[in-house]
């Protein structure tokens, strides 16, 4: 092992940000493209952790961890459909069934994890993107998942189609003005119903991320609120996909600087350094904000913005 | 845990159970025996954490066969005013007399300030520190965990090369630091160079920091590695992946990664426990303090890995037999903290019965990291 010294601690928020950021992409993706459609789904927190369980517990009883991204992505499905038809109800509130949903989907899913705590299910493959260096700590942090590089794809394509294609343009009209879209002869809830369900299977893969990949255990603790902190990302991002991405990185590598600085030596006051990326956002949020843009960018039929 | 509000029915019937376990309790201790037993088991996190709640949670569930025996358990009870709402409901809807709150932070205030309450009730805590001055129906109970994490530093200080070993801490507790100082000491037995990078957590389960806690100590040059978090899982998984040899702790994690698996520390409740209820069952009181190691079968060691040499088999060997006979101590004056602050002067010898060992606010020279 090379002694990097001071630089560890680069190397190491950028091993984090690789690592820690590809769950909170994926919620976040899935959440802009729900909120984009006009619903705001807050229950991705439960897909996330049901599809960290369904995907651990389908790739031990395969064997293939694909086949766990697999479940995942459909025990998403099944959640955000419930959510998007329930919704569909008249005069049923969003936010309300969200957290319903959460705490649903964090239940079942530590009621059937039980059994799965202790096995060891394949992980996800992994593309060792730092070959060239012959730093083994640059070599560990460059060790990137395939899913990682599948989200940043996936918010290209997600912010190409919302600009430049006809469904990105229908997506946006029902997000914007329910009016305006029955005009044009869409059926806005069909579509709020495919979005929030295309919403939970990007949640249901983020969860099989944690416990296929990283941390690569499936336990009740796996998603430490990531879920939620991804949801809130949303509105940090100002509902466009590319800043999800950015979002993303700078959460996974502020978590990775406690540790960080304590491995160099930094070690008081680590309590502090675990704080940082709530303090990034409370100072992101403050700098970014004024009176006269406090939601731009927000959908017009988000039940916030009504 | 819901917070129940007391209906006046609801009141009625607790008070007059009450009474009538206060009526019980007055009888002669013999009266009592082989009577009926509700025993409450509270656990901080899930009971299949494969860590510190399953190694309680799997002691617990050693008495659910013995006859006359109820065992009801709650579990991920947060060490707040949550836990005096269990107990509470343990105590008057359960009919529980003998409690098992597991979490160290349980303690202080909530066992000691609910105790008084319940006379006839009994408070087992586990690693708590029980002085005459606490209420007597409160005891505390302990593994000397420390000797198997310095067998642990035993056989990290041989295999590793880079003289460097990691310890994934969650909080600076005395028992955490008094694990990592016998990490760092078992190992400096083998070779006084050896160094210890500490990296706390701040929480019992977070698997992600856990995680990047672990990474961090890979890239920081550590080649063996051990943990102290509830469920050491994800440290095992991540460790060996990075190529570095794992110490287990709490439970057998060496189907984990068998090649790196050195060996681990253990804890044993089904047996403490199982010894608890055999007496209370005969009538007879657990004492207020109760300790045990390596000797008592308090805790125990994982068999040794293929990656254990013979130099260190033999060295493992030797302190076991050193630590079963008693008498045995890694805390001898003269020792300084990883500030330079004298911490045991010269000539001081704590044996691992020491009560004072279990007030550890420091960690030893050698040991990178801060307690704060």
């Amino acid at each position: 092992m090379t002694d990097l010294g001071l630089w560890a601690v680069p190397v190491a928020i950028l091993g984090g940000a690789i690592r820690v950021s590809t769950p909170f992409l994926f919620v976040s993706l899935g959440e802009v493209l729900t909120e984009r459609a006009g619903r705001i789904n807050l229950g991705l927190e439960g897909t996330l952790v049901f599809g960290a369980m369904a995907g651990y517990a389908v790739a031990y009883e395969s064997g293939s961890a694909w086949a766990g991204v697999l479940a995942a992505a459909l025990a998403g499905v099944i959640f955000g459909l419930l959510h998007g038809l329930i919704c569909s109800l008249p005069k049923v509130n969003d936010i309300a069934i969200g957290i319903a949903l959460m705490l649903l989907g964090t239940g079942l899913a530590f009621f059937f994890g039980t059994p799965y705590v202790q096995p060891v299910a394949p992980r996800l493959p992994a593309i060792d993107l730092g070959f060239w260096s012959g730093i083994p700590q640059v070599q560990a942090a460059l060790t990137v998942n395939v899913l990682f590089l599948a989200g940043i794809a996936l918010a290209l394509g997600m912010a190409w189609m919302l600009r430049a294609t006809r469904v990105g343009l229908i997506l946006r009209v029902v997000g914007d003005s329910t009016d305006a879209a029955r005009a044009m002869g869409l059926r806005p809830n069909a579509i709020r119903i495919g979005a929030t369900a295309a919403g939970g299977a990007f949640a249901g893969v983020a969860g099989a991320y944690l416990s296929l990949f990283y941390p690569g255990a499936w336990s009740q603790g796996v998603s430490s609120g990531q879920g939620l902190m991804a949801v809130a990302l949303v509105i940090f991002a100002r509902w466009n996909p590319l800043n999800c991405v950015w979002a993303a990185l700078l959460f996974g590598g502020a978590g990775a600087l406690g540790p960080a600085l304590q491995s160099v030596g930094l070690s008081e006051g680590y309590y502090l350094y675990y704080a940082a990326p709530y303090v990034l956002t409370l100072g992101v949020l403050i700098a970014t904000s004024s009176p006269n843009r406090a939601t731009a960018g927000a959908p017009g039929e988000l039940s916030i913005t009504k | 845990m819901s917070h129940l509000p007391l209906s006046r029915r609801g009141f009625l019937r607790g008070t007059a159970g009450l009474a009538g376990v206060t009526a019980l309790s007055s009888l002669p201790l013999a009266a009592r025996a082989a009577d009926k037993l509700t025993v409450g088991f509270i656990y901080v996190g899930a009971k299949d954490d494969y860590g510190y709640n399953q190694s309680h949670a799997e002691g617990a569930a050693a008495l659910k066969s013995m006859p006359g025996v109820t065992v009801v358990e709650e579990e991920k009870v947060a060490e707040t005013v949550d836990v005096t709402k269990t107990m509470e409901s343990m105590i008057n809807f359960d009919g529980a007399t003998l409690l098992f709150p597991t979490s160290f932070g349980y303690f202080d205030p909530f066992i000691l300030e609910l105790a008084p309450k319940y006379k006839t009730v009994r408070f087992e805590h586990c690693g708590g520190l029980w002085t005459d001055k606490d209420p007597k129906n409160v005891g505390s109970y302990f593994g000397y965990i420390d000797m198997a994490v310095y067998l642990n530093g035993i056989c990290a200080g041989h295999a590793t090369k880079s003289k460097k070993i990691g310890f994934v801490a969650a909080k600076p507790i005395p028992q955490v630091l008094e694990n990592i100082n016998c990490f760092l000491l078992g190992a400096r037995a083998v070779d006084p160079s050896i160094t210890c990078q500490v990296i706390f957590t701040g929480e019992w389960s977070m698997p992600v920091k856990e995680a990047e806690a672990t990474n961090a100590l890979c890239d920081a040059g550590c080649d063996v590695i051990t943990a102290h978090v509830d469920g050491p899982k994800v440290v095992m998984q991540t460790a060996a992946g990075r190529g570095a040899y794992i110490c287990g702790y709490h439970a057998n994690q060496s189907a984990l990664a068998p090649d790196k698996y050195l060996t681990g520390a253990e804890w044993n409740w089904g047996k403490v426990y199982t010894d608890f209820l055999t007496k209370v069952m005969a009538g007879g009181t657990i004492d207020n303090f109760v300790r045990g190691g390596l000797a008592e079968g308090f805790v125990k060691m994982s068999p040794l890995g293929p990656a254990v040499s013979d130099a260190a088999r033999k060295q493992f060997a030797d302190t076991q037999a050193a630590i079963l006979k008693g008498g045995f101590s890694v805390f001898k004056g003269p020792m300084k903290d990883n500030t330079g602050k004298e911490v045991i002067p010269a000539g001081k010898v704590y044996l691992e019965t020491d009560v004072a060992l279990e007030s550890m606010n420091y960690l030893v020279e050698g040991v990178l990291g801060s307690t704060s």
